[in-house]
C-alpha cells in the first residue's frame, strides 16, 4: 500500500472509530461534508470555537456551583444550555449527553449532581479534543502526503 | 483590494448599479443571521454560503436591528442600501429573545415582509406556535442541517417569484406552504428532512422533562412539550 492510500486508511478508521465510540454523531459528518476548497478548514475552525465555549461555559458552572452564599442554579443551567447547543451543534454526542443529565440536576437544584456532571463534562471535553486533534493531524498528513479526505 | 483605481472605480459603479436593481437580479439572497452561539453562528454562515447565499451574521437581536436601521438609540446610516431577503435568528438569545427580535420587525412597516424564520434547539409546541402566529415563516430544530436550509431557501425564492398575494398571517402561510409540491420533505418542525442522509428523531433533544426554572428563564422548556406534526397543527386553525 502506498503511502497516501495507508494514511487515508488511517484517517477514515480513526473517524469511524469516534463514531461508533459515540464521541461525535452524524451532524459531525454533516460539518465534514460543508468543508470544500472554498473552506478548507472549516471543521478545523468549528472545533476551536467549540473548545474554546467549553473552557468559558466550564468555568462558568465552576464559580457559579463554588458559591457558598447560595448556587445560582438557573445561572448554572443557562451555562449548561449553552454547552448543549454547541455540542449539539458540532455533533459532539458525549458531551451533550451530559449536559442533558446536568440540567436535571441543576432543575432539581442537586449542587452534588451537578459537581459531578461539571467534572463528567470536563473529563468529555478533553477526552474529545484529544481524539479530535488526533483526527485533525491525520488529515494534515494526509493533505501533506498529496491524499484527500473526499 | 484593487490595485488600480480605473478597477475600483468600475467595480463600485457596478455596486451602486447593483443596489438600484431588485436584489433577485443578482440571484444571491441576502441573509442577516442571528445567534448568540459562537458555533452556531459559524455552522449557519456556511450553511448559508454554501448554498449560495450572502450572510450577514450577527450576536444579537440588536444588532440585527442595527444592522437594519431599526434600533432606536443607533440610527445606523451605512447599511439601509443593503436589503435582507431572509432573517434567521435563534430564539433564545440572552437579551432580545428571536421571538422579540420577530415581534420588533414584524412591527415595523419597513420590514414586516422580510420572512423570518426561528431555530431552537428546544422542540416547544407553544413555542413554535406563538412564532407562527408573531408571522414566522418557518421553524427550523437545531442542529441545523443543510437539508433545512436548502428548503428554507426553495420557499424564499418561490416567495419572491410567486408574489406575496397569500400573506395573511402566519398560519395561512403554513396552509399554503403545506399544499405546495415542497419534495417529499415534510415541514422542519421536528425533523430534517428525509433528504438528509441520517437525520433522526434520536439526533434531536429528547423532550424536555417540565422544569421548575421555567418561571422566570425564558427559554427553559415549557410543559407543554409534545412535538406534533406541523401538518396537525396547520389544520387546527
Amino acid at each position: 500500500m502506498d503511502i497516501v492510500s495507508q494514511l487515508q486508511r488511517q484517517f477514515i478508521d480513526y473517524s469511524a472509530s469516534l463514531h461508533h465510540e459515540g464521541f461525535v454523531d452524524d451532524q459531525f459528518t454533516q460539518l465534514q461534508k460543508l468543508q470544500d476548497e472554498n473552506s478548507p478548514d472549516f471543521v478545523v475552525e468549528v472545533a476551536s470555537l467549540f473548545f474554546e465555549d467549553c473552557e468559558k461555559l466550564i468555568n462558568n458552572m465552576a464559580r457559579a456551583l463554588e458559591q457558598q452564599q447560595g448556587v445560582d442554579f438557573k445561572q448554572v443551567d443557562a451555562s449548561v444550555h449553552q454547552l448543549k447547543g454547541s455540542s449539539s451543534s458540532i455533533g459532539a454526542v458525549r458531551v451533550k449527553n451530559v449536559c442533558i443529565s446536568f440540567r436535571s440536576f441543576c432543575e432539581a437544584q442537586n449542587r452534588e449532581g451537578c459537581l459531578r456532571c461539571l467534572q463528567q463534562v470536563t473529563h468529555e471535553y478533553s477526552l474529545l479534543k484529544n481524539k479530535l486533534q488526533t483526527l485533525f493531524r491525520l488529515e494534515q498528513q494526509l493533505l501533506a502526503a498529496g491524499g484527500s479526505i473526499k | 483590494m484593487a490595485r488600480n483605481g480605473a478597477v475600483t472605480w468600475r467595480r463600485r459603479t457596478e455596486k451602486i448599479d447593483g443596489f438600484d436593481l431588485s436584489p433577485s437580479d443578482s440571484e444571491e439572497v441576502h441573509v442577516l443571521a442571528v445567534d448568540d452561539s459562537h458555533v452556531d453562528r459559524k455552522v449557519i454562515e456556511r450553511l448559508l454560503r454554501i448554498s449560495s447565499c450572502k450572510v450577514t451574521a450577527v450576536d444579537s437581536g440588536r444588532r440585527a436591528l442595527q444592522f437594519l436601521g431599526l434600533d432606536e438609540e443607533e440610527n445606523s446610516n451605512g447599511f439601509d442600501g443593503l436589503k435582507v431577503d431572509l432573517i434567521i435568528t435563534d430564539y433564545c438569545m440572552p437579551g432580545m429573545t428571536g421571538y422579540e427580535l420577530l415581534k420588533k420587525i414584524k412591527e415595523s412597516s419597513a420590514f414586516r415582509e422580510i420572512p423570518v424564520v426561528i431555530m431552537s434547539s428546544e422542540n416547544v409546541l407553544a413555542r413554535i406556535d406563538r412564532c407562527l402566529e408573531e408571522g414566522a415563516e418557518d421553524f427550523i430544530v437545531k442542529p441545523v442541517k443543510l437539508s433545512d436550509v436548502k428548503r428554507i431557501k426553495d420557499y424564499m425564492t418561490r416567495e419572491f417569484r410567486v408574489g406575496e398575494g397569500e400573506r395573511g398571517g402566519g398560519i395561512h402561510k403554513r396552509k399554503l406552504r403545506d399544499s405546495c409540491d415542497l419534495s417529499s420533505s415534510p415541514p422542519s418542525t421536528l425533523s430534517s428532512s428525509p433528504a438528509s442522509p441520517a437525520s433522526s428523531p434520536s439526533s434531536q433533544s429528547p423532550s424536555p422533562s417540565p422544569s421548575i426554572l421555567s418561571a422566570s428563564a425564558p427559554c427553559s422548556p415549557s410543559s407543554l412539550d409534545s412535538p406534533t406534526r406541523r401538518l396537525k397543527m396547520t389544520s387546527s386553525e
